[in-house]
Order: C-alpha cells, then structure tokens, then sequence
C-alpha cells in the first residue's frame, strides 16, 4: 500500500506542478489546490500508514502519530485561506485589467483580452 | 538617575511632542523641553560622581549569547557629549519654537529631534559595542528624517539621502570593524576592550578593523574625503543643522575615536591615517570655507575644518594633544552652535543668507551682531576667546609634531581667521543696506537668548578657563587617555611658538579677507571635482545596474519563475540521493486491499482528469472536488478522523468559493504554449512528481530514525492537556501558539480579501462589472423553493451538529476547526438559497467583529495564564458537578479552542462574502424576500 500512496503523492504532485506552469489564472489556481493535496498527504504520510489506529486516548491499543495529523489539520485550513486569497487576486486583477494572464505581457505579446 | 533612564527618557519623550501639538506649539515645545531637562537633570546629578573619576556603569542582560548587552557606562568623555547633546538640545529647542514658522508641523519637528537625541546619548552612554552600533545607525536614520525635514524642498531631500547612505555605509564598515574588535578582545564589552589595547594593537586583523572602525568614524564626522555630504544637508532647518553639526551628530565619529584612542592609537597606521584625514580636511575645509556666500555653507565648511583639527589631534596620539582635543570639542560646540544659530536669525530676518546681499547689520541687529562677534572671533582664534585656548594648543601639538605639521596647521588657521572675519565683516559690517529682501531687525528675546547664554560661555571659558572647565577637561582627558594627565589651562603661556604661530595666522588671515573679493573669481572659475556630480553618478550607476539586473531576473514570467524554482528544487534532491549511501527500506508495507485499490485509481484518474480538461474549467473544478474527497476518505482509512472531517468541509467552502469566482472568470481556457512548452512543462511535472514519489515511498518504508515526541504527547495529552483527542489537545494545547499564530493569518487572508474586493469595486473593474454581460444562461428561479424550505430546516441540526462537534473535539474527534467550518457551511447555505441581501439583513455580527474576537478571546486565554504566573497559554482543567447533570469536564483549553472557532468561522464567512459583493455589482437582482415565487400568492389573481 505504501507504494501506492507514494505513487498517489507523485501524480497529484505531477498534475499540480504541471497546472502550476499554466498560463491563466484558474488552473493555476487549481494546480495549487492539487499540490496542496499533495503535500498534506505526504506530511500526514510521514507518520506512517496504520490502519485502525486512530489518536484517541482510550480507542484502541496502538496509536498512530498524532503529530503530523495536528499539523496537516491547520495546513489544510491555511490552505483554504491561500486558495481564498489567491482566487480573488485573480479575479480581481482580470476585472482590472481584462485579461487573466498570469505573465506580466512582454513587448510584441498580443494578450488576449476577457469575454 | 539611571543611565539606562537617561538614554531612554528622549525615546518616551519622542511620543509626546507628536500628541501635544494638539494643544498647541507652546505646549508642545514646553513638553520637550521638560522631557530634556528631565534628562540633564538626571546626567548632572552624576557629575560628582564622575568629577571624582568614578565609572558610573549599569548592566542588564539582552542577548549574552551574542555578546550584546544593555551595558552602560559613564565617565568624564561620556559626560561631556551626554551634557553638549542634552545642553545644547535644550537650547535648540527653545530657539526652534521661535525659528519654525506657523506652516511646519512642529510636532513632527521634536519628535525626531528627540529621537535623534535618544539616539545620540545612547552612543555615548554604551559599554558595549554592539550596543553603540544600534544608536550609531539610529542617529543616521533619525538624521535622515531632521535633514530631510522639509519636505518639500528638493534639496532636503536630496541632502538627506546622501547623509543616510554616506553615514549608512560607514556604519555598514563599523559593524564589520566592531565585530572584529570584539572578536580580538573577547568580548563586546568596550570597558573590556579598553583593557585589551596592547593585545590588540599586535593582532593580524588589527589594520583591517581599525580601517573599518576610521570609515564608519569619518564618514560620520565628515573627513575627507566623505566631507561633501555635510553642506549638502545644510538644507535642514538652522535649529537642526545648529544641532546636528556642531555639537552632535558629527561629532559622534569624534566620540568613538576619542573612545576608542587608548586601544587603537600609538601606531603608525593610526597616526597617518587619522592625522593626515585630519589635516587635510582641516585646511581643505577652511580654504573652502572663505570662498562661500551662502552662511550656513560657510559654517558647514567651518565645521569640516574644525572636525579635521580634532580629528588630527586625536590622530597624533599625544596626552597632550588628546587633551587639546577634548577643550576644543567643548569649546567648537559652544561657539559654533551659536553661530548656526545667528546664521539663522538673519535669515530669519533678512530672508537671505547669501553674503553678497548682507552687511551692515550691526546697527539694525546690534544684540545679533554682538553674539555673532564673539562666537566668529572665538572661531577665528582670537585671545579672550574660549576658541583660543585650544587652537594655541593645538598649534603646539603640531610644533611638536614636525615641521610639515606646523606650517599646514598654520595655513589652516590663516584661512580659519580668513572666513571667521569675513562672517563678522560683510554681514555685520559697512553701510546699512537698502536693498535686503526684508528689512531686518533683531528678533524676540527667546531666538536669541540661546546663542547669547552660548557666547557667555565662550567669553567665560576664554577669560578664566582653569577656574570654569580645568578641572572637567582633566577628567575627560583622563577618560581618554586612560591616564591621569594633568591640565592647566591659561591665557598666557609666554611667547610660544603657538603664539608667534597664531600671530602669523591673523595677520595673514586679515590679508586673506582683503583679498577675498578679487580672488573669489579665480576660485569660481578654478577646475574641481564637484562631490555632489560624482556621488549622484555613482548611485546612478548602481541603481542601473541594480535594475538591469532585476529586470533580467525578474522579467514578470511567473511560470518561469515557478518553472526554475521546481527544477532547482529537484535538482536538490537528486544532489542530496545521489550525494549519500542508499539502502532499501525495511519497514513492512501493508497489503493492498480492494478499498485501497479503488482509492489509487480515484486519485490517479482524478489527477490525470483535470489535467486533461483543464482548459474546460467547470469541469477541471468538478474533478478536482472528487480528488479532495477521496483524499478525505484516505485520512478515514489511515487512522486520521479529524483531517478526514476536515479535509471534507473545507473541500465544500472551497468548491463554492471557486464556482462563484469562476462566475467572473473565463470559462474556457485557451491552448497559449506551443506543443514544445506543454512536453517541457510535461517534463517537469513527471520530473518533480517522481521524486515526491521516490522520498515519499523512501519515508513510508522506513521506520523512524530518531524517537517521535509524539510519545510525550501522547503520555500528557490527558494528564496535562485534559483531552483524549491527541490532535485536538496537540492543536489547542502542546502547540497552541502555533495554533494562535494560523488563526491570525487566516483572519489577515479574510481581511486582506475584503480589502481587495473593496479596491476593484472602486477600480476600473466596477465599470467593467457594472456592465457585465452574463456569459452563461441563468437560472430563472434563482432561489428555489426546495432549496429555501431545506436549507432553513438543516439550519438549526447544521448549527447544532457544529457545537457537538466543537463540544467533543477535545476528546473524540472535532474540535473547534472543523465545528468552525460545518457552521460556515450551515451558514452559506442560507445565503446560497435565499441570496446575500435577504441573508444579510438577518446577520447581526459583522464578520470582521467575529475575526476580532475569535483572535482576541485565542490570546485572552494564553494571557490569563501569563497573568496567573504561568507560562503563555499553558491550560488546566477542572470536573464541575452541576445538578442534575452528569459531570461536566471543563478545560481552559476549549475556550482557546471557541477562538479557533469564532475565527474560522469569521474568515470563511467574510471571504465568501466578499465575492458575493462582486455580483451585486454585476447588477445581480436583490431579493428582500425569501424566494423568488411567493408559494402564498394565488397566481390566478396575480396574472
């Protein structure tokens, strides 16, 4: 199984960085959402797989880490308020300037302009 | 007083001006006085101590580590800065009350005064070196904001920046040159260095520090060859050049050479550099001092010249001519402050202060003229003036020094008598004039009163100077040397060479005013390097550069950025495997079961989905949703309930959030890279998602290399935390101020989020929205009955599930971040079913309130600990036993956790609020009513 999760940890890294290095606004925003999954898996993975182990004293015998599952848990939130802030960056600047670039337009480029 | 008192009182006082302007310039000006005073009080009632050779000094720990502590010290060459910097701010304050007009703002003008001040008796108070530098670069940046006080004159400005980055880059070489000092004497203790001069001196590193040491020193006291910024910041008002540059700030370099003479002089090294600089700033400053019209240019040069005599005094390395030094920084002090000061009142009176249009002031401004007089003949080196006395002094210092010494010192005092007569004469002097841009008189008894208790003192020092100060200038000149040398002061010393020197110098300087008027041409006409044109081409060059620089780096390609970024990043890696011995893991892997196998293709498909359809965003958003679930899923699967039920809710707000933003947005992304870029972009992806892959599967198959502290909490969770859920105890507990710092940054986001949508509702963009043309069919039933009728009755079980989950967080899964979230969610239902206006009429507390007090109720709790004797947020708890009821377990720690909670809650409602104020302004309807049909209404009789 570990392989697997590791596999998963690549691929969604893979797709993140790959809508990361876009050139709109959304999927780079969605690239970002995508490693986000992919880096809180990989912490939350660095206590190790256990299964029926959960960090409750009193529910069972053995416990997994809860350490990295207290820090994935605020990760994910931070990660909801960077999406949040990111998304309206983007929408505000393509209200602004008409266009959802990301790259600041070089001399020559014709950026292609909203609606 | 304290002398840690002393030095902070000016900083304090720095508030205060800033507020009492409000009750006017008197108050105001009275204020900063007093907190002066206060000061001066203070330092005086040290003065036995001192005049008995005590070292005052005072300790307190702030770094150790470091070497840098709060350390002061006072003894004779401390006092005697601490009373000039003080004694003479006294003074300028009162002159600046009478000197600054109705229209500038001076609460602005004391508060940096005071700042500087601070700044400056912190210099001179310091045992510590590290400490110095600290006050040393707050004089420069407090120096700036009194420069550049008017603001509006470009030569403010321009005489402001070019003092900061002279001074700021020799404090730059200082700190090195201090470092190494203190690294060579062991420690940063400057009473411990002074007992290390020997060892010191004999150290390798000992020419590069002293180097560094001289720069940051004359660049402060404007040796050549960084004289040129000292006129350039004669742009500030008169009160602050008075100050600045004659009784403090340039001579803080003086102070630290003075400071520093037992350690670094007696060497050759010493002796060239810091004499020769001297010297030769000496005469140059005074050459160029009797070709000036402007006054202040004229004193500024003045000053260059007399900080290049002291400057060479302390440069020979003499006792003798280290107690020259010491009497004409006091004296220099004296005569030169007040002469800024009478500068001023003419121009203050005349409105000019160029020369050319002056003379003949004596009998418009007798009491002007009179103080100016005898400040510009003590200036000049004239018997009966304190002035005198050192310049005969350091006349036989450099007799002694040889005969080069002796006659560049006399040309020196030639032109010295040169322009402190041409003061006197063209500005007082001759006919009364008729053509003064404004008729001048003297002025109120409060602008002169300060240079005239100046002058008193100079005629009092030049006529009984071993009665006044002989005693004093025995103890700093002690405090410098480190000796016990012995002073006597007189007027009369016999027909010295000094004399005969000093002679020849009023003659010849008599000769050299006459001559001015014909030579000043040839002077104007003659080829010199203009310091002003070489400084500006120099910051020039470097900002070009700077910005070539940049602009190749930073061309605004943010994919090339990220693109270089991933790259270097694994590339890193790769170093680091390739770089190390590598086993295979060991650890056991778990068996892959058909749940396990179906979330792997989920993932997979899910991943590779919405990168296939990427350009088609609703659906790359549709897709990506189905990854954040399964991701939720395998939290459940490995043992993680709390970042399962996490991950969930936050997934929701987040899709809603985009599904609204994407609104707004294009819906369709077009192909922009080539095939080439997309296969290199490809390539990266694959690149970087192997090797989070490989360490991932590399961390997975090993087992722990060192203990986890997770073991602790688990051991305390219960004992100490009082909870059973670890993460939750972990979160508001163990790492609560971990905790309190994320709240706060999610509550910035949320904020930052309003404050952007409030700028492009006000931008260009509200045209573009107010125009906006959906580009997608809308619904016509925009707020559906089934919808309304569902959401109100989940509202009540949503908002009661989020305090059963907040309730239990602390001991079974819960807590107040996912409690937070599942009550937004509730929340944003409503406004989903029945819109934001019909919403928000019916929401009380605004979400700001709610951030606020979520992050304020987070810190109360740590505080109450702090105020309990505890440490920040250490938590407790306690059983209560109320009737009727089963036991209630209460910890401190679940009111830490309701902050967590009214902070999400806050941050989530008010980003998503925002957005919904984008669409009002896209002339989306408001309903003011629950829905869009009235299920009351007969249609019959409504059509």
């Amino acid at each position: 199984m570990e392989l697997l999760v590791a596999l998963t940890i690549g691929v969604m890294t893979a797709a993140g960085v790959y809508l990361l290095l876009r050139l709109r606004t959304f999927p780079v925003v969605l690239g970002l959402s995508m490693l986000s999954y992919a880096v809180n898996v990989f912490i939350f993975a660095s206590g190790r797989l256990v299964v029926g182990a959960p960090p409750v004293l009193g529910a069972g015998a053995t416990m997994t880490d809860p350490l990295p599952q207290a820090l994935v848990l605020t990760a994910i939130v931070i990660s909801f308020g960077m999406t949040a802030l990111v998304v309206i960056l983007a929408l505000g600047s393509y209200l602004n300037a008409g266009t959802d670039m990301i790259d600041i337009e070089k001399p020559g480029e014709q950026p292609e302009t909203g609606h | 007083m304290s002398l840690a008192l002393i030095a902070a009182l000016p900083f304090l006082g720095a508030l205060l001006p800033g507020l009492m302007i409000r009750s006017g310039r008197n108050t105001c000006a009275t204020v900063t006085f007093s907190v002066t005073a206060l000061a001066l009080i203070g330092l005086v009632l040290n003065l036995p101590a001192v005049m008995r050779g005590d070292v005052i000094t005072e300790h307190y720990q702030w770094l150790p580590d470091l070497g840098l502590n709060v350390n002061f010290m006072l003894d004779g060459l401390g006092f005697l800065f601490a009373l000039m910097i003080l004694g003479i701010g006294l003074l300028i304050i009162l002159y600046a009350r009478f000197y600054l007009s109705k229209s500038d703002p001076m609460g602005n003008f004391y508060t940096y005064l005071l700042l500087f001040q601070g700044a400056m008796v912190g210099i001179v108070l310091s045992d510590n070196i590290l400490l110095l530098l600290i006050f040393w670069e707050l004089t420069s940046l407090s120096s700036f904001l009194l420069i550049g006080y008017w603001k509006h004159l470009p030569e403010g400005r321009q005489g402001a920046r070019m003092a900061l980055a002279v001074t700021g880059m020799g404090g730059l070489a200082m700190i090195g040159g201090m470092l190494i000092l203190g690294q060579i004497a062991g420690s940063y203790d400057i009473s411990v260095i002074l007992t290390q001069g020997e060892a010191i001196r004999a150290h390798d590193l000992y020419v590069p520090a002293l180097v560094l040491i001289l720069l940051g020193a004359f660049t402060k006291s404007a040796q050549f060859p960084f004289h040129f910024w000292l006129p350039h910041a004669m742009a500030a008002p008169t009160p602050v050049s008075a100050y600045l540059h004659s009784a403090t700030m340039v001579k803080a370099g003086l102070f630290l050479m003075a400071r520093l003479w037992p350690v670094l002089s007696g060497t050759p090294e010493w002796f060239w550099l810091v004499a020769g600089a001297g010297l030769i700033t000496m005469v140059l400053g005074a050459v160029i001092a009797l070709f000036k019209d402007d006054l202040k240019a004229l004193l500024a040069f003045s000053t260059v010249s007399h900080l290049g005599l002291i400057t060479m005094l302390l440069g020979l390395g003499t006792e003798y001519a280290a107690k020259a030094a010491v009497f004409h920084i006091m004296n220099h002090a004296t005569f030169k402050a007040a002469l800024f000061m009478i500068a001023g009142i003419v121009d203050h009176e005349a409105h000019t202060r160029n020369i050319r249009l002056l003379g003949g002031l004596r009998r418009l401004m007798p009491i002007t003229f009179a103080i100016g007089t005898i400040g510009a003949l003590s200036m000049a080196g004239i018997p009966l003036f304190n002035g005198f006395l050192s310049k005969e002094m350091m006349l036989e210092a450099a007799w002694d020094t040889g005969t080069w010494f002796a006659v560049l010192a006399t040309l020196g005092a030639v032109f010295s008598v040169g322009y402190s007569f041409r003061f006197i004469v063209h500005t007082f002097l001759g006919p009364v004039r008729d053509d003064y841009p404004h008729h001048p008189h003297d002025p109120g008894f409060g602008m002169w009163v300060s240079p005239a208790l100046l002058a008193v003192m100079v005629v009092g020092i030049g006529l009984f100077p071993q009665q006044t100060v002989g005693a004093f200038v025995e103890v700093v000149a002690g405090a410098v040397t480190g000796g016990h040398p012995h002073v006597h002061l007189s007027l009369w010393h016999g027909v010295t060479p000094a004399l005969i020197m000093s002679g020849i110098a009023v003659g010849l300087g008599l000769v050299m005013l006459a001559l001015q008027r014909s030579l000043a041409p040839v002077w104007d006409a003659a080829p010199r390097p203009e310091a002003k044109a070489i400084f500006d081409a120099l910051v020039d060059g470097a900002a070009a550069l700077a910005h070539r620089v940049t602009d190749a780096l930073h061309d605004g390609a943010i994919s090339r950025y990220l693109a270089v970024f991933v790259v270097v990043v694994v590339a890193y890696g790769g170093w680091a495997f390739w770089g190390g011995s590598f086993t295979p893991g060991t650890r056991p892997m778990l068996p892959v079961g058909p749940v396990e196998m179906v979330f792997f293709v989920l993932l997979v498909v899910g991943a590779a989905g919405v990168v296939a359809v990427h350009r088609s965003r609703f659906r790359a958003l549709m897709i990506i949703s189905i990854c954040g679930l399964v991701v939720s899923m395998l939290f459940v699967r490995y043992s993680a309930p709390d970042l399962a039920l996490t991950q969930l809710t936050v997934e929701v707000v987040t899709v809603i959030l985009l599904l609204l933003a994407l609104n707004y947005l294009p819906k369709q992304s077009p192909i922009l890279s080539s095939l080439a870029t997309r296969l290199r972009d490809g390539a990266i992806a694959i690149l970087a998602g192997g090797g989070a892959a490989a360490l991932a599967f590399a961390i997975l198959t090993r087992e722990m290399s060192l203990p986890t502290i997770a073991d602790y909490h688990i051991a305390n969770s219960y004992t100490g935390g009082g909870g059973n859920n670890v993460v939750n105890v972990i979160l508001v507990d163990f790492r609560g101020f971990d905790t309190m710092g994320e709240i706060i940054v999610l509550g910035i986001a949320a904020l930052v989020i309003f404050a952007i949508v409030e700028v492009v509702l006000h931008g260009p963009a509200s045209r573009r929205l107010l125009n906006w043309v959906p580009d997608m069919p809308q619904a016509h039933d925009r707020h559906p009955l089934m919808m309304v009728v569902a959401t109100r009755v989940a509202l009540p079980i949503a908002l009661i599930v989020g305090v059963f989950i907040f309730l239990r967080g602390h001991n079974e899964p819960g807590g107040g971040f996912i409690a937070g979230l599942v009550v937004a969610i509730a929340l944003l239902m409503q406004y989903m079913a029945s819109g934001f206006a019909w919403s928000e009429e019916r929401q009380r507390f605004n979400y700001h309130g709610v951030i606020a007090t979520g992050v304020a109720i987070a810190v109360l709790t740590g505080t109450v600990s702090l105020v309990l004797g505890w440490n920040f947020l250490t938590s407790t708890n306690v059983y209560v036993y109320p009737p009727f009821l089963e036991k209630i377990h209460l910890a401190s720690a679940a009111a830490f956790d309701l902050g967590v909670f009214l902070t999400v809650v806050g941050a989530v409602m008010l980003a998503l609020a925002s957005l919904s104020r984008i669409g009002r302004r896209a002339g989306e309807g408001v309903n003011l009513t629950a829905m869009d049909v009235d299920p009351g209404a007969n249609p019959e009789v409504e059509r």
